[in-house]
């Protein structure tokens, strides 16, 4: 690297632009010298005005290269078959009642219990690939195996990506510009094609639709929740996806499920919805800081969940007959 | 002693984290002790008493925070060593995000948020490129593709630095930094004659000696001028 031009970096590493961009460095008009000999021209005084540490740049940008062909290469063998969760103690250093529990991509888990249960413990340990040496003492497989470092280290590589009720959309930018800088970064060869793409599926999502064009900041709250669940879906390039409650409004919750598992994602869900929780074909109860059952959804359950959809698709026809400004009859509602 | 110094613009969570991680390091029996360094301002000691944590707190007035630091760091270690602490951790807030407090073999930790925006990392300078490991706050309030790209872009001004999320609020991911803040087999004595990571600018002019006149004859030392290119005029 340390004998290649600027230009040569840069035709061979074309990711290496942004790190120009990122660090304020002005490349050009000194492609034809070596990086090293291009921070050789920087004055004193540039160096003081732009508080710039000519020493670090070189194995700087020697670690950034190497991380980003880790990240491009490893994108293929990212794949993770299956997450095993290994048994640790409570609050209370009583062992957790339940056998190892290992999930499969398009499965859903859906997880219970009050706020302050463990809910966040139990994430983090998820997220950090926890190896007994959390809290809990839980352990984390990878594809039956002790996880990889990156999982725990790497800035491109998390386990977890999550989706909350509280998040929102803080850069002005429309749905297009927006989708093509979240795919730049995750270095996708195509961003346009891939921001469609997801402008497609999260209108799928959304009870109203929204344009290439509209800003992320003026979308409706079911619509940003559509976005960004289509986002995570097709570009987040984290195996594992936990929604921490999703409202019942402006957005098709079922649907949202079906593509996050189409897209082969473990989906942890935090839920006290019914309508949610029993989509899932597992659930993890938690107390007291620790698992205190993983229960298989039972038929009953199953078949309770079409009376419930029943129920709640009898809300929201009354809701949409308000919204219209008509006046509700039991006839109609009940029919 | 172990020596952790933090740093991080105003408000970006700096004090959340270090309690939810200090919290950790009180069930496992290590002694905290904090110092605080601000400019005109802080109520973040009274935090770090209510948690029961030793705390020292340094107001610069009117010094830059910066120099501040540098000029008391010594004071600082010798503090945490009389109170006997296992780790002395300092939090000081960047306030025009060009320098930082690091000290060559010491650690440094930088916190940012994401509200802040997805160009904040292009903008800060040393306090987030020459830290060891960047704690990201407040993701629980942005979209995730915010998060990803936030975190990007931190690593590609920083490639070295471990960067990791931490809620501030629930505390999820602050035992993971706190097993990164401790090393049982660090000592520091003192830091007579170790080094900053980044020299701070030798900016000297007519209004850091108190000049408040407005006008180019009132203007002396180290003055530095806008360009404004010829076609603008």
């Amino acid at each position: 690297m340390k004998n290649m031009t600027i230009a040569e970096l840069l035709e061979r590493y074309p990711f290496v632009e942004d790190y120009f961009q990122q660090n304020r460095l002005q490349v050009t008009g000194f492609e034809h010298l070596t990086f090293e000999a291009y921070l050789q021209h920087f004055s004193a005084e540039e160096i003081e005005d732009k508080a710039i540490d000519i020493e670090r740049f070189l194995p700087e940008l020697e670690t950034y290269i190497e991380k980003m062909l880790e990240f491009l290469g490893v994108q293929d063998d990212n794949t993770v078959q299956s997450l095993t969760i290994i048994p640790g103690t409570d609050k209370n250093g009583n062992p957790e009642k339940f056998e190892n529990l290992t999930v499969l991509p398009s499965q859903i888990i859906s997880i219970v219990g009050p706020t302050g249960s463990g809910k966040s413990r139990l994430l983090a340990d998820i997220e950090w690939a926890a190896q007994g040496d959390t809290p809990t003492g839980r352990s984390i497989l990878i594809n039956d195996k002790m996880p990889d470092p990156k999982w725990r280290y790497s800035a491109n590589n998390k386990l977890v990506a999550q989706l909350s009720q509280n998040m929102n959309f803080v850069m002005d930018l429309r749905v297009g510009e927006f989708l093509e800088m979240h795919a730049q970064s995750r270095m996708v060869q195509n961003p346009e094609q891939m921001s469609a793409r997801i402008l497609e599926a999260a209108n799928h999502l959304a009870g109203e639709k929204f344009l290439v064009d509209t800003p992320v900041t003026s979308l409706s709250g079911g619509q940003s929740r559509a976005l960004m669940i289509a986002d995570t879906a097709i570009l987040s390039t984290s195996p594992i996806v936990l929604i921490d409650e999703i409202e019942n409004a402006g957005i098709d919750r079922r649907r949202a499920l079906e593509l996050l598992v189409s897209e082969d994602k473990i989906v942890l869900m935090a839920t006290h919805d019914p309508l949610l929780a029993l989509m899932a074909d597992r659930r993890i109860v938690i107390q007291n800081g620790g698992i205190h059952a993983v229960l298989t959804t039972t038929e009953e359950e199953k078949s309770l969940l079409l009376e419930l959809d029943k129920i709640d698709g009898i809300i929201q026809s009354a809701r949409r007959k308000l919204r219209e400004g008509s006046l509700l009859t039991k006839q109609e509602i009940f029919k | 002693m172990n020596l952790t110094i933090f740093s991080g613009p105003p408000s970006s969570g700096k004090t959340s984290v270090i309690l939810k991680a200090i919290a950790f390091f009180q069930k496992r029996g290590i002694k905290v002790g904090v110092v605080k360094f601000d400019c005109l301002h802080t109520d973040d000691d009274t935090l770090y008493e209510k948690a029961g944590v030793p705390v020292k707190k340094g107001l610069s007035g009117a010094l830059c925070p910066d120099h501040f630091f540098a000029s008391n760091i010594e004071d600082v270690v010798k503090w945490g060593n009389q109170e006997n602490l296992d780790l002395l951790i300092t939090e000081s807030a960047g306030l025009c995000n060009r320098c930082s407090p690091y000290i060559v073999g010491i650690k440094g930790v930088c916190v940012i948020d994401n509200l802040s925006g997805i160009n904040t990392p292009k903008k800060i300078g040393p306090m987030l490129k020459a830290a060891d490991l960047v704690v990201v706050t407040k993701g629980d309030i942005v979209s995730q593709a915010e998060r990803e790209v936030f975190s990007s872009r931190v690593s590609t001004v920083n490639p070295k630095a471990m960067v990791m999320h931490v809620n501030g609020l629930t505390g999820q991911g602050a035992y993971e930094l706190s097993t990164l803040l401790y090393d049982e087999n660090q000592q520091v004595d003192s830091v007579q004659g170790m080094k900053l990571r980044f020299p701070m600018p030798s900016a000297m002019c007519s209004y850091c000696l108190g000049e408040t006149r407005i006008g180019e004859s009132y203007q002396l030392g180290n003055v530095k001028k806008m360009d404004f290119g010829e076609d603008e005029g």
